[in-house]
């Protein structure tokens, strides 16, 4: 017996909000998380803005000696699902078997700044002084790990790293578990923390950033011709997904069902996007939610802001979709969160779920002048009333990883 | 012995999160103030860096109170 899946909670630790709702009217406002970093000295770097998750303290969420030995991502990743839990008034001890409770939390890269700090310590003062902490703090997993010990679950748990898709994967196979009968609620979702030289510098490197330093709220603009690259944020997008059996017995409010997940791989090059696998993926998306591509009538893009994967993307929108392609409504809520990564997929999806529940679709904001190659409804600059029922969030990955979530409106 | 004590106690409510009341001369690490095993190797990481001194494997398993902490610290400094 399949099991319909349904989302009760959400949680989010953003630059433009520590709380759903703080973050959804930042959304339908058009705001920009993007500034100046604040958290190191940026002098030297090509690019020097980012979407940083500013005043986050960890101790309003957990104990002090747990946080201290959380890498940033994984304060993140618990954070949000002390929203997304609040958020759900799911008690786990109290409301339901903790065995049959799972976590899939994604991470593009995990604990970087743990790794920067540590690596610091073995070069200057040599391994006797290297932290016992280390290699638990940073490897990328740990959130769905710190996730599971908190609260108590003890279900399927695990981590993919499929870099900016790893968000996206978590909620995909979590959604599977559920509708495959192995578990009756899922934490999950994704989380990243790289705003650190490394992770800086190594982007620059790869030319993939915007360097719009002298003007961070127009930097990312997703479609539009001046873009020039993406902006890096940091957070972490979770949600509480559980079978519909299971919230409706305990009275659970229902954002919206998750229906179909697809995932592909390009087996084309490291970080050169090419349309055919996202086409394909889609596909799979709306082929596992038993569904037609013209039922789809809004797709959260990947949409990063860099020149070539935008108009990878529309491409391979209209690969998967056809002609209907011209007829949805496409936006890229990264030109408001930056590019969280990992947890990009997390953070996505609970828009997409707010997007079902409010029938508003968010807008690409900094889009004036449309690149004539991504020629479809990007919904710019203001937020829009629409009449949605089928959502699609997209999320692709350096190395080829593709992943495609598919939510609807949920009716009884 | 009150100096050391204080030094020590201060590491121990920051890394260990414990209450200053509840750490007394013979609480144990492990059994009384909810330290695992990587939280001893941390403990006397930062022991040595506080104290400038340098504690061996063998010597680090013996010591699991405050108390013989303060002891080994006094007769090794």
């Amino acid at each position: 017996m399949k099991h319909r899946v349904v989302i009760t909670g959400l949680g989010v630790m953003t630059s433009l909000g520590k709380d759903k709702d703080t973050f959804w009217n930042n959304i339908i406002t058009g705001q920009s998380g993007v500034s100046t970093i604040e958290s190191f000295d940026v002098s030297g770097y090509p690019t020097q803005i980012a979407a940083e998750v500013k005043d986050f303290n960890a101790e309003d969420y957990m104990e002090r000696k747990e946080a201290r030995k959380m890498d940033r991502f994984v304060q993140f990743a618990e954070a949000a699902t002390v929203e997304a839990l609040k958020d759900s008034k799911l008690n786990i001890a109290e409301d339901t078997d903790p065995e049959r409770v799972g976590v899939i939390i994604g991470s593009g890269i995990g604990g970087l700044g743990t790794f920067e700090d540590q690596h610091a310590i073995l070069m200057q003062k040599g391994p006797k002084r290297v932290s016992p902490f280390f290699i638990p703090m940073m490897i990328a997993n740990m959130a769905s790990g710190h996730v599971s010990i908190l609260h108590g679950a003890k279900g399927p748990n695990l981590a993919p790293v499929s870099a900016c898709a790893s968000g996206s994967h978590a909620i995909g196979d979590s959604f599977k578990f559920i509708r495959d009968g192995e578990a009756d609620v899922m934490i999950t979702g994704g989380a990243e923390a790289t705003i650190r030289p490394s992770g800086l510098g190594g982007f620059c490197a790869m030319r993939a950033m915007s360097t719009r330093n002298d003007d961070a709220t127009t930097a990312s603009r997703p479609f539009d011709t001046g873009r020039d690259g993406f902006v890096m944020g940091e957070g972490s997008g979770i949600m509480i997904l559980e079978s519909l059996e299971h919230a409706q017995k305990r009275g659970a409010h229902i954002y919206a069902e998750v229906i179909g997940y697809g995932l592909s791989a390009d087996a084309h090059h490291m970080t050169e996007p090419d349309p055919d696998g996202p086409a394909r993926c889609m596909k799979m998306a709306i082929r596992s939610a038993g569904i037609a591509p013209e039922d789809i009538d809004y797709i959260n893009a990947h949409g990063t802001s860099t020149p070539v994967g935008d108009k990878s993307e529309t491409k391979a929108i209209k690969l998967a979709l056809g002609d209907h392609a011209y007829n949805i409504a496409v936006s890229s809520t990264k030109s408001m969160t930056g590019h969280l990564l990992g947890a990009a997929g997390g953070i996505e999806a609970v828009i997409c779920a707010l997007s079902l529940e409010n029938q508003i679709i968010a807008p690409t904001i900094n889009l004036h002048n449309q690149d004539p190659e991504c020629d479809l409804d990007y919904v710019p600059n203001e937020a829009r009333k629409a009449d949605l029922n089928v959502v699609m969030s997209n999320s692709f990955g350096f190395g080829g990883h593709n992943a495609s979530v598919i939510l609807k409106k949920f009716e009884v | 012995m009150s100096d050391v004590l204080d030094r020590v106690k201060r590491i121990v409510i920051d890394r260990l999160g414990a209450d200053e009341a509840e750490i007394k001369l013979e609480s144990s690490f492990k059994d009384d103030l909810g330290a695992d095993s990587l939280d001893v190797v941390e403990l006397v990481m930062e022991l040595e860096d506080e104290f400038d001194l340098e504690i061996s494997d063998e010597d680090a398993e013996k010591i699991t109170t405050v108390g013989e902490v303060v002891t080994y610290i006094q007769s090794h400094t």
